[in-house]
């Protein structure tokens, strides 16, 4: 499986990503801002940074850049699309998943390691189960998603909440760390799966998130 | 107020003496323009005036250097064709003025040190010193620096890996922000900053030059800061991450593409500094048409864009044939690119504007012929020569309750709220994050791994500066030994006093010998650093503060060692040089007891290096579980610190300054808290020889700190330690 891997000039985690998707056994691409030809790859992979410096919005100007109108049609053809970090804030700003992603309401950046609790089982969970705890990585200060009760209800409703924080780290609607779309082939979260695929940097839990995107979300 | 009539010379901050020396160098009266340069580079900042002399002292050789003091970064050779670039350096009179954009500014101005050397930065550092952390200018600092060294790391994408954090009183007025940075490049591919070829062309890619930080160098960094001087805030640079990412990006794909001659980032007086060290360096000259330099603001003087520190900016020397390539790929990277001079024969840096040349000076008499003042070092009365006597201090009734002040003292308590604030995972490497006793990173993807440490102790180096200082490199080394790794080389920042008068000449030379010693004892160079002069306010120097980076080699990243314990049932040692510890200088005696005096114990530099490298061995052999320097609180709270991945501990300390106090919260002894699984401690035993190596208890599931010394006992819960630990920061910070 070929996965192409966004850079934008402020991406920071491309290289990871790359290499996360290496180690679950996926062939990584890399797609540049510029251009609109995905190399005919099986899956993209957003990942983490600060896509064109975000001192507007984060995301709000990467939605308008040639990649995303690509990234948009190949969604809207049922290609898995893994958003992580500023992947998923551009997601959010390019109306390709629900909700908006806001300051953390402490006001501060924050790195840790978090816990996360599956809400159910999907193509983009592994192996794991509804209720189970992973571990993974977060790193951010706009990482706190938000819907409305409404539609925070619908979404729970139809399934497409995936993934929640264990502990309330960023003021969160619904504690909510991940959400997919309703097709179920778009999937983005604040949490960094592709620091999370050695033990030696503490945990594989990742590992079944980098490979939803192999697997076709 | 300034006197109207003061020459310009002095109101740049140049002597007389020196004005006659620039004449003499031109053979003319210098204009506006040449003195406004000659003021920066003949400041203490770019020219080390006062502190060249001592810094031959150190030792900078050794068979892993690849590039000592004198480029953008010192390299080392750190096995596999792969090489390691780093470099500290401080930023404090901008953070004591703007702690957000001057903290922020001194990240960025040391991670394009670092890719100036064909580097690619792959870890950060932070040694932070304030005032009394209950002070709320202390905590405004404190908050502010934080928030920019995470603005600026965070955006770029560099992973933070350590420091530490100091609250003293003595830097109330002039908090300390030194920044290190470490890269990672192909031992081959190594870039210098050294100009070649005439016919070649200057590049001056990145941001836009605009006002911000003229004359930073010389007004910030080389006066003191006065109280309540609202009319230097003009002077702090602003920073943009977002164009230093697109620029790291940039300058390492026309490295790799071997696009450059050579390369230089601008940082202190700009293009002044950067376009005359690139020509030192290559012994050639330059011309620059500074009307062609893009400017963010129109009417700026000549002088002004020779002098600007606006920041995110890089300077290259081309040859005209890869200018095509080099101009496409600033252009990918959306940088702009512009050609600013050429190398031409003669020994001049001559800059015109519009045609009309508006500077003509000779490299060598900017950057060789800086005037170097010896110090004239005279002992301060009020050092001590005999440690305190102990019976001055009154043991604690309750060691227990000491351990936990201990453990909550600011300086002792856990930074965990401060490195929250950075990506602490970004480049997949981080196999030990800040908290431990030296971060360690993988050079992924190669399986080997660096430890890196930044350690100071400006309390001690007030009491004995050879002593402090000469400590403070053996903390940092046993730091990165405690990892797991072999200390490598070292880089220094020198924040100091004004070095004009009072005690700072002595401190300044005492230190850089007791550097020195502790490096030769160690067998390591020091590669790089920098110096930060005229730390000083209304009340006096600030403590003089040598900080140390130490970086350190591991063969294999499983090597890396942790500081905390691992398994129930491993056997606790202790393994040490043989100095005593004592009170003197320490944070027992400034917490419990209110005071800092005496003279701290002479560090122990003939068993130094054997006991980083019984470390090292120990870890890269699989014998040690985990190994914790016993440094600010000494051993015991060592001891508690090690359970706090939540298991307990019993231990028996041997008594051996006679004092149980002492013995338990003493400080200046290389004493290392190792845990080992039982079948491993012969061979331990083994690897120790020369060393003193106690086995002193054992690793338990109780959720206890049981620690016995002579006829004290201290039976604290696990989880009031952590708790003790835990708060101070936070509450503090929750008040800001």
């Amino acid at each position: 499986m070929r996965v192409g891997v966004v850079t934008f000039p402020g991406t920071c985690d491309d290289r990871d990503a790359r290499r996360a998707v290496e180690l679950c056994g996926g062939v990584a691409v890399t797609l540049w801002h510029g251009s609109n030809d995905l190399d005919d790859v099986d899956g993209v992979f957003l990942p983490g940074g600060f896509s064109y410096g975000d001192h507007l919005r984060c995301g709000a100007l990467a939605r308008f850049s040639p990649v995303m109108g690509a990234i948009s049609a190949f969604a809207a053809a049922g290609g898995p699309v893994l958003g992580v970090c500023n992947g998923f804030q551009v997601l959010c700003e390019a109306g390709l998943l629900p909700g908006v992603l806001r300051a953390n309401h402490h006001g501060r950046f924050n790195c840790l390691e978090a816990d996360l609790v599956v809400e159910r089982a999907s193509a983009w969970t592994g192996a794991f189960s509804a209720g189970d705890t992973i571990r993974v990585p977060l790193k951010h200060g706009e990482g706190a998603w938000y819907a409305s009760d409404d539609d925070l209800r619908e979404l729970e409703a139809a399934g497409q909440v995936l993934l929640r924080y264990a502990d309330d780290v960023n003021g969160a609607t619904g504690r909510v760390a991940g959400v997919c779309n309703a097709e179920g082939n778009v999937f983005g979260l604040m949490p960094h799966p592709e620091h999370a695929v050695e033990a030696l940097i503490g945990s594989t839990d990742g590992r079944a998130i980098v490979s939803g995107v192999l697997s076709g979300g | 107020m300034q006197v109207v009539d003061t020459p310009l010379h002095r109101r740049l901050g140049l002597t007389d003496g020196e004005l006659a020396r620039i004449c003499d160098d031109l053979g003319r009266e210098p204009n506006g323009f040449e003195l406004a340069v000659y003021s920066l580079l003949w400041s203490e900042h770019c020219g080390y005036k006062h502190s060249a002399l001592l810094l031959r002292r150190l030792p900078t050789t050794g068979p892993r250097v690849l590039q000592g003091p004198g480029e953008n970064a010192g390299v080392i050779d750190v096995g596999d064709g792969l090489a390691v670039a780093f470099k500290v350096e401080s930023h404090n009179h901008p953070s004591a003025v703007e702690p957000f954009q001057g903290a922020a500014t001194g990240v960025g101005g040391i991670l394009r040190d670092i890719f100036a050397m064909g580097a690619r930065p792959i870890a950060t550092l932070d040694s932070l010193r304030f005032g009394d952390l209950a002070s709320p200018r202390a905590r405004r600092l404190f908050d502010g620096a934080v928030r920019g060294i995470g603005h600026y790391g965070n955006c770029v994408g560099v992973a933070n890996i350590g420091g530490e954090v100091v609250f003293e009183p003595g830097y109330e007025q002039n908090c300390l922000v030194n920044a290190m940075a470490i890269g990672v490049l192909d031992a081959s591919s190594l870039q210098s900053a050294s100009a070649a070829g005439v016919g070649n062309l200057v590049v001056l890619y990145g941001a836009r030059t605009g006002r911000d930080g003229i004359g930073g160098a010389s007004v910030l960094a080389s006066q003191d800061i006065d109280q309540g001087d609202g009319s230097k805030r003009p002077s702090v640079q602003i920073g943009d991450p977002f164009t230093e990412k697109k620029l790291i990006e940039c300058s390492l794909e026309l490295v790799a593409r071997g696009l450059l001659v050579s390369l230089q980032d601008l940082g202190a007086a700009g293009l002044a500094s950067a376009t005359s060290e690139m020509a030192s360096k290559g012994a050639v000259a330059l011309e620059l048409a500074l009307d062609r330099v893009p400017l963010r603001e129109t009417d700026m003087e000549p002088f002004e864009i020779m002098v600007s520190e606006s920041q995110e900016r890089m300077a290259a020397v081309v040859t005209p044939e890869q200018l095509a390539a080099v101009e496409e790929t600033c252009a990918r990277w959306e940088v702009p690119a512009t050609v600013i001079g050429r190398i031409v024969s003669g020994d001049r840096l001559v800059c015109t504007y519009h045609d009309a040349v508006v500077g003509d000076i000779p490299v060598a008499s900017l950057v060789d012929n800086c005037p170097r003042y010896p110090l004239t070092p005279v002992r301060p009365e009020r050092l001590a020569t005999e440690p305190v006597d102990p019976a001055a201090y009154p043991a604690p009734a309750d060691h227990g309750a000491t351990l936990l002040q201990l453990l909550a003292a600011p300086n002792v308590a856990s930074k965990e709220w401060v490195w929250r604030q950075y990506d602490t995972y970004v480049g997949s490497g981080s196999v030990v994050r800040p908290g431990s006793d030296a971060g360690v990173l993988r050079l992924t993807p190669s399986d080997r791994a660096i430890a890196a440490s930044l350690d100071g102790n400006g309390r001690r180096t007030w009491l004995d500066p050879l002593r402090g200082a000469a400590s403070a490199v053996l903390e940092a080394a046993r730091n990165v030994a405690c990892a797991g790794a072999e200390p490598a080389a070292v880089t220094n920042c020198l924040n100091f006093g004004n070095p004009e008068r009072g005690e700072t000449p002595y401190m300044l030379v005492e230190a850089i010998e007791g550097m020195a010693q502790a490096c030769e004892a160690l067998a390591i160079p020091v590669v790089s650093g920098n110096v930060s002069l005229y730390n000083e306010h209304g009340g006096g120097p600030i403590p003089p503060t040598p900080v140390i980076g130490c970086v350190g080699v591991l063969e294999s990243a499983s090597h890396a060692v942790r500081a905390t314990f691992r398994q129930p049932g491993d056997v606790v040692l202790i393994l040490a040089d043989d100095v005593i510890a004592a009170i003197d200088g320490s944070e027992y005696q400034r917490t419990v007891h209110g005071r800092t005096e005496g003279r701290p114990p002479a560090p122990g530099l003939s068993q130094a290096a054997r006991l980083c490298r019984a470390l090292a061995d120990g870890a890269r052999r699989g014998l040690i579980a985990s190994a914790h320097d016993a440094a600010d609180g000494g051993v015991a709270v060592a001891i508690a610190e090690a359970t706090f991945d939540g298991l307990g501990v019993e231990a028996t300390i041997a008594d051996a300054a006679g004092r149980a106090d002492i013995s338990l919260f003493g400080e200046g002894a290389g004493a290392v808290v190792v845990s080992c699984s039982p079948e491993h401690v012969d061979a331990l035993r083994a690897l120790a020889d020369g060393l003193a190596l106690a086995e002193v208890g054992r690793v338990t599931d109780g959720g206890r700190i049981v620690i016995r010394c002579g006829a004290t006992t201290i039976d604290v819960a696990v989880a009031d330690a952590r708790f003790a630990h835990a708060r101070t920061i936070p509450d503090a910070m929750a008040a800001l």
